[in-house]
């Protein structure tokens, strides 16, 4: 009986039906696949990404210089120099530089910050042309912060029972 | 002794301590904020508090004195709860926010909480906040934070012995400052930045510029006083120095510093500093390298010494140098048949120096000095120009010391002066032969016939009678001659009559130089009659003031800017302008010496090199270089060396500063000096006749802000309220007299030199004389220290 099953199958092309029946069950289900870079996968609030220095509502920059982000960083991409500000005598940094080839994004800097001025942003689409780039300044992790802040606050809101 | 248990741990103490010692002394840990060892017992924080058996309360250690059999907790539920207790307290007004403030990562308060304190803060009310004081250019205030231990209440009263600092108000209210907004004028005011256990007292020069976990910690030796006080110097990776704090070295300095050893290290970064070498070629500066600076210098001084031997040579070195470069620099100088070397800058007799003991000095240690019955101050204004041995000295007064003062400038201590005799600079010499006289005449000393034919003419003041009687009680005296003495014009008379008067009365002679390493200077040969390590010599060379009345055809300047440095600033220039050749080793650079110079090679100072200092106890503390020399700067002794190799001078071949510093002590070790026979002896009647004069007399000191390069361009220093202004300052009566008035403009003339200065009535000065700071470019113009000068009339 065997080679009479075999003959059927082969005749009536059932293996070819039972592989257009997968093929048919995905041509109807719903599609997962994005349309990437048009369609981006939903990120988390937690995602840690580009960094950024944030300021108050009122325009004051958030970071008192007090170098935590920088004596947790265990890659030693920070680098702070501080000193009294010109117009107020208040501790401010002169210079805050990450480096982001030695970044390993762990998130430590935004943990150990007191006034959550130091932030990774969702914001993980960037790249570098020239060496060099790969320093984010004060003024650059500054603008990220300007730029992002709408963002930034909400993610900070959604996470912030956790915290 | 007796016996206590402290947490199960048997220990001897001695009777009348406190708990608190005898635990510091077993290494047993007790929180606390208020209890410092040198100071006095306040017992106002209680963060100390201790479970002591049988005792119903826990008690404060730090005023609790032990028992024999007494019993300590500083560990049970007990203690535990008083001290989270007290931490609570004290946390319910100090700020909370750590990151923001400089003391963040070095605070007392901060440990302690971790230890001791709450997670959550219970407080949900207002807390309080106080307005921030402006103390001066080195201390910042942060008054909020403060806890009111009373640390800096206590040091200003016990140990700087000015009450500047001081608690107002009460309860709540309580506050801690100078009540009437002021700078603080004590030269170791900055030492309460230390003492602040919290961020209330920081240092202002380094505000908010490193934190403590940055930092590296460097033993070192600062520059400045004869004292060698021990140091830490704070360095940050590339960027230098950041700060100084005090080593404790209970044999010198104690937990103390002044603020001048304090602060100095802000001149480090000064624009002034000079980085590359620099030659002048055609009138023209050039910034060269290190080869063709030094084959130019070669060149030039070979050129010399071929056309006008090396007696036309003179080496003029920085009493603040190291005994390294003191030893190579003379050897250099030596090498080529030189010997007119000298450190001594700002003397102008040098009479007494075939006399002198191997090195000038304290000849006892400090904590010897502390133990004294006696002191008397000749010419000398000990607290501002040995801020730690003035300290020695008040603590000695405070131990029943008599303290007198024979001197030029009625000077006010931070001790009371038993009795004083002020006179003008031309009477110091009979001022001190009129005590050597009331001395003869009750001493049961023998002194030889020569000598009493040179008191026989002296007629004695009451005054100064009264001082000399009370010389003779008691045992353990001291005189000590200051810069006044050693620069005066008749220094030489003045050492001796001083040696008369130790030998009649029973007293130790003690020389408290300038700069931080004369007696290094001595040892090591830089001084025109002694070889290194050796006695006075047959031939000898020119002194400094010889060396520039003669006008020479080279000079060799190791440190030293001869407007601010050199006893005659005015001739100082004028044979330094005339000279050919003028190869300066400098620090830094200034437009005077761009104009007078030929070379200009960059030396480091202290922090940035390894050398040996030795102070005015004859203690050798060698120290390594704490950081990178800024630039091309190299250490001088490493110039030296290359100089001498570069000349084929012999036996310059070495390789690092201890073997240098080895070398000299081998020799010093090997040597037996011969001291001089007394030199009173030399005494006669010929030496000395007294004249009286009307004549107008300057007298000069050396500010305490102004004695070197470094110093001078330290910015805070010249800020602070212990730094004096250039000026002419004489007394009121002598200036109404003159109808000058408090800060008119006037013209002071002296030799061809003048200088136009602003008036400053000052009563410590006496009649008939100006005081007139050197150390300035305003007053460069002017002439010797002390002598004879013209006042004109107000104008402006």
């Amino acid at each position: 009986m065997k080679w009479l099953k075999k003959y059927f199958n082969t005749f009536f092309l059932v293996e070819l039906f039972q592989g257009l029946k997968l093929t048919g069950r995905y041509f109807l289900s719903p599609k997962i696949t994005i349309q990437f870079p048009e369609e981006e996968t939903p990120r988390s609030p937690r995602f840690r990404g580009l960094h950024a220095l944030r300021r108050y509502p009122n325009g004051e920059e958030r970071c008192i210089a007090c170098k935590l982000c920088e004596a947790v960083c265990p890659a030693l991409a920070i680098t702070i120099e501080a000193g009294p500000r010109a117009s107020d005598g208040s501790r401010r940094t002169t210079k805050y530089e990450i480096d982001l080839f030695k970044c390993i994004y762990c998130g430590f800097c935004e943990e150990s910050c007191p006034v959550d001025s130091i932030v990774e942003t969702r914001f993980l689409h960037y790249h570098f042309e020239n060496r060099g780039e790969e320093i984010m300044t004060k003024q650059k992790l500054l603008a990220i912060g300007d730029r992002y802040e709408k963002q930034i606050a909400e993610d900070r809101a959604e996470d912030a029972m956790f915290r | 002794m007796i016996e206590i248990e402290i947490d199960g741990k048997k220990l001897e103490v001695a009777p009348g301590s406190m708990i608190i010692e005898a635990a510091d002394a077993a290494g047993i840990n007790i929180p606390r904020f208020c209890y410092h060892k040198k100071l006095s017992v306040a017992a106002n924080c209680r963060m100390c508090l201790v479970d002591v058996d049988k005792v119903g309360k826990a008690l404060p250690a730090c005023a609790t004195p032990v028992t024999a059999g007494m019993k300590v907790q500083t560990q049970s539920q007990k203690a535990m709860e008083a001290q989270r207790a007290v931490m609570e307290f004290l946390l319910i007004n100090h700020p909370l926010d750590c990151p923001i403030c400089d003391q963040g990562g070095q605070c007392e308060l901060q440990d302690i909480s971790m230890g001791y304190g709450p997670d959550v803060s219970r407080y949900n009310f207002g807390k309080r906040s106080i307005k921030d004081k402006d103390i001066g250019p080195l201390i910042e205030t942060e008054m909020t934070r403060c806890i009111q231990c009373t640390r800096c209440v206590r040091f200003g009263t016990e140990i700087a012995g000015l009450r500047e600092m001081g608690a107002y108000n009460r309860g709540e209210n309580l506050e801690i400052g100078t009540f009437i907004e002021k700078s603080l004028v004590s030269e170791m005011s900055a030492n309460i930045i230390d003492l602040c256990p919290v961020g209330a007292l920081t240092s202002k020069p380094f505000r908010f510029t490193a934190r403590a976990w940055e930092l590296i910690q460097h033993a070192s030796i600062p520059s400045h006083d004869c004292i060698g006080s021990n140091i830490y110097v704070h360095t940050r990776n590339h960027h230098g120095i950041m700060r100084v704090v005090p080593r404790e070295n209970e044999s010198i300095n104690e937990t103390w510093i002044s603020d001048r050893d304090r602060f100095s290290y802000t001149a480090f970064k000064s624009n002034d500093r000079l980085t590359v070498p620099m030659v002048k070629r055609g009138g023209h500066w050039q910034e060269v390298d290190w080869q063709q600076a030094l084959d130019f210098a070669v060149t030039k001084l070979q050129d010399l010494l071929h056309q006008q031997g090396a007696k036309q040579l003179a080496g003029l070195i920085s009493p603040s140098s190291t005994v390294e470069e003191f030893y190579l620099f003379q050897k250099l100088l030596r090498s080529l048949g030189c010997d007119n070397i000298d450190h001594r800058l700002h003397q102008t007799d040098f009479s007494h120096q075939q006399n002198m003991m191997q090195f000038p000095g304290l000849g006892m240690t400090l904590e010897e000095l502390q133990q004294q019955e006696i002191i008397v101050l000749i010419g000398s204004n000990i607290q501002r120009e040995q801020p730690i041995a003035g300290h020695r000295v008040r603590k000695a007064s405070l131990q029943g010391c008599k303290i007198f003062q024979i001197n030029v400038v009625d000077y006010q201590f931070n001790f009371t002066v038993t009795d004083k005799y002020i006179v003008k600079p031309s009477e110091l010499v009979h001022a001190l032969a009129q005590i050597a006289k009331a001395l003869s005449l009750v001493s049961d000393q023998k002194i030889p016939d020569n000598t009493l034919d040179f008191l026989s003419n002296i007629t004695i003041n009451e005054n100064v009678r009264a001082i000399a009687e009370q010389l003779l009680i008691g045992e353990r005296k001291t005189l000590i001659l200051g810069a006044i003495a050693q620069n005066h014009p008749q220094a030489g008379l003045l050492s001796q009559i001083s040696e008369l008067i130790a030998r009649l009365c029973g007293a130790k002679i003690a020389y408290l130089t300038e700069g931080a390493n004369a007696a290094g200077a001595w040892l090591a040969g830089a001084i025109p009659h002694r070889h290194a390590a050796s006695n006075n010599m047959a031939m000898e060379g020119l002194n400094t003031a010889d060396a520039i009345a003669a006008k020479l055809k080279g000079y060799i300047l190791f440190n030293v800017e001869p407007e601010c440095d050199c006893a005659n600033p005015n001739l100082a220039l004028q044979a330094i302008e005339q000279a050919e050749v003028v190869i300066s080793f400098s620090t830094f650079k200034s437009p005077s010496l761009m104009l007078y110079a030929d070379i200009l090679l960059p030396i480091a100072p202290f922090a940035e090199m390894s050398g040996t200092f030795i102070n005015t106890e004859g203690k050798w503390q060698s120290f390594n270089a704490t950081t990178l020399p800024k630039g091309d700067t190299r250490p001088g002794w490493k110039v030296i060396r290359v100089l001498g190799n570069l000349m084929n001078l012999p036996q310059f071949d070495y390789v690092s500063a201890e073997q240098i510093r080895d070398e000299l002590k081998v020799m010093i070790d090997a040597q037996s000096f011969t001291s001089s026979v007394p030199s009173y002896n030399q005494l006669t009647q010929s030496s000395y006749s007294h004249q009286t004069n009307n004549h107008l007399e300057r007298i000069t000191e050396w500010p305490i802000y102004r004695i070197d390069a470094l110093v001078r361009r330290s910015i805070p220093l010249q800020q602070s309220a212990a730094s004096i202004l250039p000026g002419i300052y004489l007394n009121n009566a002598f200036a109404q007299q003159l109808n000058l008035t408090d800060g008119s403009k006037t013209t002071v003339k002296q030799g061809d030199g003048e200088a136009n200065l602003a008036v400053i009535i000052d009563d410590k000065i006496p009649d008939n004389c100006v005081f007139i700071p050197a150390g300035f470019s305003e007053t460069a113009k002017l002439g010797a220290s002390f002598g004879i000068i013209e006042i004109g009339s107000a104008h402006g």
